[in-house]
């Protein structure tokens, strides 16, 4: 089992980060924080794991870090949405280094928040705007055609600009609003960095599904990339599907992209 | 607390007061059982004593009336059968050895009643209390299923119920971090008011994980911990205002409990770290009868006593009496049974999760379950009277008068069998009866549920059966299907549960998984009528019966009676949940054809008689008559064996079981499932089978399996079935160019036509959510 476990205990049946490839990515270290409620904190695990990298658990109640090189804060039902989607764990010991360490003026953390973490990401006002529920008020679980507007930030750069992937969403508080200034100068300044293809699944604002911090360090989306990581576990799995069998890995190129990017720099 | 809040009804005052009237028949008990009670006592039960036993008693925790029947499910089986099963029926959920050090567990239960009194609570606390008994053995769960009966669609009170129970199932298990990965839907004018919530939940484990249910070692520690003690779910509530003094305490709760999914997250997480470093030596979820069933049925399992003070019992409504502590049924509850040793770690585990815990008591060396309120004993009772010896009732039943007639009343030659399509009528006819609600897809339900957290989802619905990746290195998983049919069942019960039992099977063998062990939950109407009775006695024969052909044991399940309104009882509906092993999950087949499978022959496997009795085009014309489709389970075993080899060695890319709507609905949905058409000319396999097209595209007759056999593997493919002697023919091609279902010399459906009416029906019932 990989030393990095040892940050705390996650209660598992299983393992769900055996020791990664010995290779240059293998030694970055990607911290995942789990909050009581977080959901998808194993997944954001193993989607480290397999795009190479070292997944380091982190707990919600420790203020530190323990070296890791990108964070994640993973989706899920923190304190069970309770308040307000992500305004709990937005106050979270571990979230006051991840807020510091993303606004440092050298080497700021790269931070991906992925649906209840792009929720807490707002909150903390790392990112702008915030989440309201979806406009037809319910929980919805579909595969969703994205395009990757922005390549020039830390998660995405292994994509093509204008480049469409296919990855779950799934929530019920998924609409993004902004005002009309916040959602101007997210345009102008290119940090929309995922967009709702074909269909606007909630409502969102300018059809955004993700976007980044001015610097392209932080970056939240609402579909879950860390769910298409894996032929036969990701969209081409269920539904009435319109992806082909083969398919259902587009995701996995956001984890490779910090992981590259942090090697590369 | 210095102020006496009721009159205590200790055991010492019992014992003085043999003559006080108690509410018994209020809280349930007959006077048969009532008299028992003072037998096994020697004396009148206190109080806290008769809400005890009048809910350990009750139908729903004793099944006295069915347990006589159910005894089968032990007896109908093999040592072979057992080989793999390491925990049978009577724990909280039963345990199956699927190899590589792995174990996992299932089983399904209703939650029927609630879900009509307050459709969200009711559904949500079903996938909570379920998703408890997982968590009891040691497992972490990792997917639920949910079939859904409803009343009509169009029936003012559907609109009220199904949303209710859709937005209470998705947000009690999409909160949990639980995939649903499948279960049913059926609309019927029988489940008017008594609508069908059951859920099945399934968990993992390493094979040293397994904990059951037992409280052992005198001196260990009586734990309860979770959500605090509130008075919610409490049914007998008002009756045991006899017990207070006090006229402004809340009178009236609700006796639907309410769910707290966070909280229950948090207890998954806590319990499995408290399983992960041997912190408890037994445990118990706490549902139906609270802490009445948790403490006697853990003292009854376990070898000495136990001794517990209910003062300590941490409430979140501080009026509640003794009896209403023991009976509430609130959510998210656990008990444990803890050594001293152990109880610092176990204190530290739930202040790192922030879980309110009290130690209520011990475990003795007395055989007794005590029980005391500010030092004085109000129970003293043998636990195992309270938990396992609870009446037996041998009801009567006897087939009912009607059956004859019901069976006398074939679809063929009925006024419903008025126009049998062809030709291009055939096409509108098959697009309309897609649409229909029973044939309809259910994406607009299932899009509600997160069906891909924890990442090991390879299929869910609409596929034959979920499929859950269990070991990531090996690949090995398990397969989960839920089938019911219940008005074959109703046409003859011993058949139609037969006949559900082989659909659950085939659903499962048809992704390639091997089946190896059934949960079932039987839904049926009150067992004080000898029709109803009959019906149970023999879908539970069959199910019995069916297990032991097929050599598939029965590791656990519920029962759930009285389910009927105004005297008219529900179609008997026993539901089947089967769970298969796949070595490799990643080899797991969908029911459709993908793009890349352009060309590849469709065939037929099993033959097609005239059995539209029972069938849904039958519903959809409006009949319910005849006798069901013969069940043959050795052909089924020998296809569900074929299926899996096909599926291990390549031979099949895509297989969907031939089953509701017949061959029609099964060329349908394999078309829609990528989205990609297939030619069929059907006239040689009629012929052969001596049947005319319309029969053959609706008839119902089982074990029929429509596979896409890539071209390179055709000969493979046929000798195999050859070999075998299972009848297959070919049926057709996929074109992945057409975009429709063309029926050679009938009808070309188009398959966005298809689509649109298939997907549109919920919405327009229950409003649109995001396209699919």
């Amino acid at each position: 089992m990989a030393e990095s476990l040892a940050a705390h205990e996650v209660p598992l049946v299983g393992d769900f980060s055996q020791d990664t490839p010995d290779n240059a990515l293998a030694g970055v270290r990607v911290g995942v924080i789990t909050f009581p409620g977080t959901l998808d904190d194993r997944d954001a695990s193993r989607a480290v794991r397999l795009a190479g990298g070292t997944p380091v658990p982190l707990w919600h109640d420790e203020a530190n870090l323990h070296d890791v090189d990108a964070v994640i804060v993973p989706g899920g039902f923190s304190y069970g949405d309770y308040l307000r989607a992500g305004a709990i764990a937005a106050k979270a010991a571990v979230m006051s280094k991840v807020v510091e360490a993303a606004q440092a003026s050298e080497n700021p953390l790269p931070v991906l928040g992925i649906c209840n973490g792009f929720q807490i990401l707002t909150e903390t006002h790392l990112l702008p705007g915030s989440m309201i529920k979806n406009d037809h008020r319910k929980f919805i679980c579909r595969d969703q055609t994205l395009r990757i507007e922005n390549n020039q930030t830390f998660w995405t750069s292994d994509f093509e600009a204008g480049q469409d992937i296919v990855v779950p969403l799934k929530n019920q508080d998924g609409q993004y609003v902004a005002d009309a200034k916040t959602l101007e100068v997210l345009e102008a300044e290119n940090r929309v960095v995922f967009r709702y293809v074909d269909v606007n699944p909630n409502g969102s604002r300018n059809d955004i599904a993700g976007i980044s911090n001015e610097r392209g360090n932080v970056v939240g989306l609402m579909p879950h990339p860390e769910h298409a990581v894996e032929p036969c576990f990701g969209p081409s799995s269920s539904g009435f599907g319109t992806v082909g069998l083969r398919g259902g890995a587009d995701g996995l190129g956001v984890f490779t992209s910090v992981l590259n990017k942090l090697v590369g720099a | 607390m210095s102020e006496k809040k009721f009159n205590l009804d200790t055991v010492e005052h019992a014992a003085a007061t043999p003559d006080t009237e108690l509410p018994w028949a209020e809280l349930g008990l007959k006077e048969n059982e009532f008299e028992d009670v003072k037998k096994i006592l020697g004396r009148r039960p206190t109080a806290a004593e008769l809400a005890m036993y009048s809910v350990m008693w009750s139908e729903h925790c004793s099944y006295k009336s069915s347990k006589v029947h159910l005894k089968q499910f032990g007896a109908k089986v093999t040592d072979e059968m057992k080989k793999d099963l390491m925990v049978g029926i009577g724990e909280n959920a039963g345990v199956t050895n699927i190899g590589n050090g792995w174990a996992v567990t299932f089983k399904i239960e209703s939650h029927n009643h609630p879900s009509y009194v307050e459709p969200y609570q009711g559904a949500a606390t079903g996938v909570g209390g379920i998703v408890r008994d997982i968590i009891s053995m040691g497992a972490r769960p990792v997917a639920v299923m949910d079939p859904l009966r409803f009343g009509a669609i169009d029936h003012p009170d559907t609109a009220r119920v199904l949303p209710g129970v859709v937005s209470g199932v998705g947000g009690y298990g999409n909160s949990l971090g639980l995939p649903n990965i499948g279960g049913e839907v059926e609309f019927d004018e029988c489940y008017q008011a008594n609508p069908l919530v059951n859920a099945l939940a399934v968990g993992i484990m390493r094979h040293e994980d397994i904990r059951t249910a037992n409280a052992s070692g005198t001196g260990n520690k009586v734990i309860l911990f979770g959500a605090r003690t509130g008075g919610d779910g409490i049914g007998g509530a008002s009756v045991l205002a006899s017990e207070s003094f006090d006229d402004t305490k809340p009178s009236k709760r609700p006796a639907v409990q309410v769910g707290d999914p966070f909280a229950e997250k948090v207890l998954i997480e806590c319990c499995l770290e408290l399983f992960k470093g041997s912190v408890v030596e037994g445990i118990q979820d706490l549902g139906a009868a609270g802490i009445s069933c948790a403490t006697s049925e853990l003292a009854s399992n376990g070898d000495g006593g136990m001794h517990v003070d209910l003062t300590k019992v941490l409430l979140r409504d501080p009026t509640l009496t003794p009896g209403e502590i023991l009976m509430s049924e609130s959510q998210e509850r656990m008990m444990a049974v803890v050594t001293p040793a152990n109880l610092n770690r176990f204190e530290e585990i739930m202040e790192k999760w922030d879980v309110e815990y009290s130690v209520l008591g011990e475990v003795t060396g007395s055989g007794r379950l005590t029980i005391e309120w500010e030092g004085e004993i109000i129970v003293d009772v043998d636990p195992k009277t309270v938990a396992h010896d609870g009446p037996t009732y041998e009801r009567p039943y006897a087939r009912p008068a009607w059956q004859d007639e019901l069976q006398a009343d074939k679809f063929i030659g009925s006024s419903a069998d008025d126009a049998r399509p062809t030709g291009a009528e055939l096409g509108e006819a098959i697009k309309a009866f897609m649409a229909a609600p029973n044939m309809c897809s259910k994406s607009w339900i299932t899009n509600q549920y997160d069906r891909y957290v924890q990442g090991n989802t390879a299929l869910s619905m609409p596929d034959d059966s979920g499929v859950i990746r269990v070991d990531e290195e090996t690949g090995l998983g398990v397969a989960l299907a839920t089938d019911s049919n219940p008005r074959f069942t109703r046409l003859d019960p011993y058949e139609g549960a037969k006949a559900s039992l082989a659909e659950a099977y085939r659903n499962v063998a048809t992704v390639g998984a091997r089946p190896v062990a059934v949960s079932d939950c039987l839904n049926f109407g009150s067992p004080e009528d000898p029709d109803v009775m009959w019906q149970f006695a023999e879908a539970v024969r069959g199910i019995a019966d069916g297990c032991m052909e097929l050599g598939v044991p029965v590791t656990g399940g519920n029962v759930s009676l009285y389910n009927q309104t105004g005297g008219k009882a529900i179609n008997p509906t026993p539901v089947v949940a089967m769970m298969g092993v796949m070595d490799d999950v990643t080899r797991r087949t969908p029911s459709g054809w993908a793009p890349e499978h352009d060309g590849q022959a469709l065939y037929l496997l099993g033959t097609t008689g005239d059995e539209l009795d029972g069938s849904e085009w039958a519903r959809y014309k409006g009949h319910l008559g005849g006798l069901p489709p013969k069940v043959d389970l050795a052909a089924e075993k020998l296809l569900g064996d074929m299926l899996v080899n096909m599926s291990r060695d390549g031979m099949i890319d895509a297989a969907h079981d031939v089953s509701a709507g017949g061959l029609a609905a099964a060329l349908v949905e394999g078309c829609l499932r990528f989205g990609v058409g297939a030619r069929v000319g059907l006239g040689e396999v009629a012929e052969r089978d001596g049947v005319d097209t319309f029969t053959l595209l609706f008839s119902e007759s089982l074990g029929r399996v429509v596979v896409s056999v890539p071209r390179s593997e055709e000969v493979r493919f046929k000798d195999m079935c050859t070999a075998r002697n299972y009848p297959f023919a070919r049926i057709g091609v996929v074109d992945a160019e057409s975009n429709a279902l063309a029926i050679q010399g009938e009808a070309d459906i188009d398959l966005d036509e298809l689509r649109e009416a298939h997907e549109g029906t919920l919405a327009r019932h229950f409003g649109e959510v995001a396209p699919s």
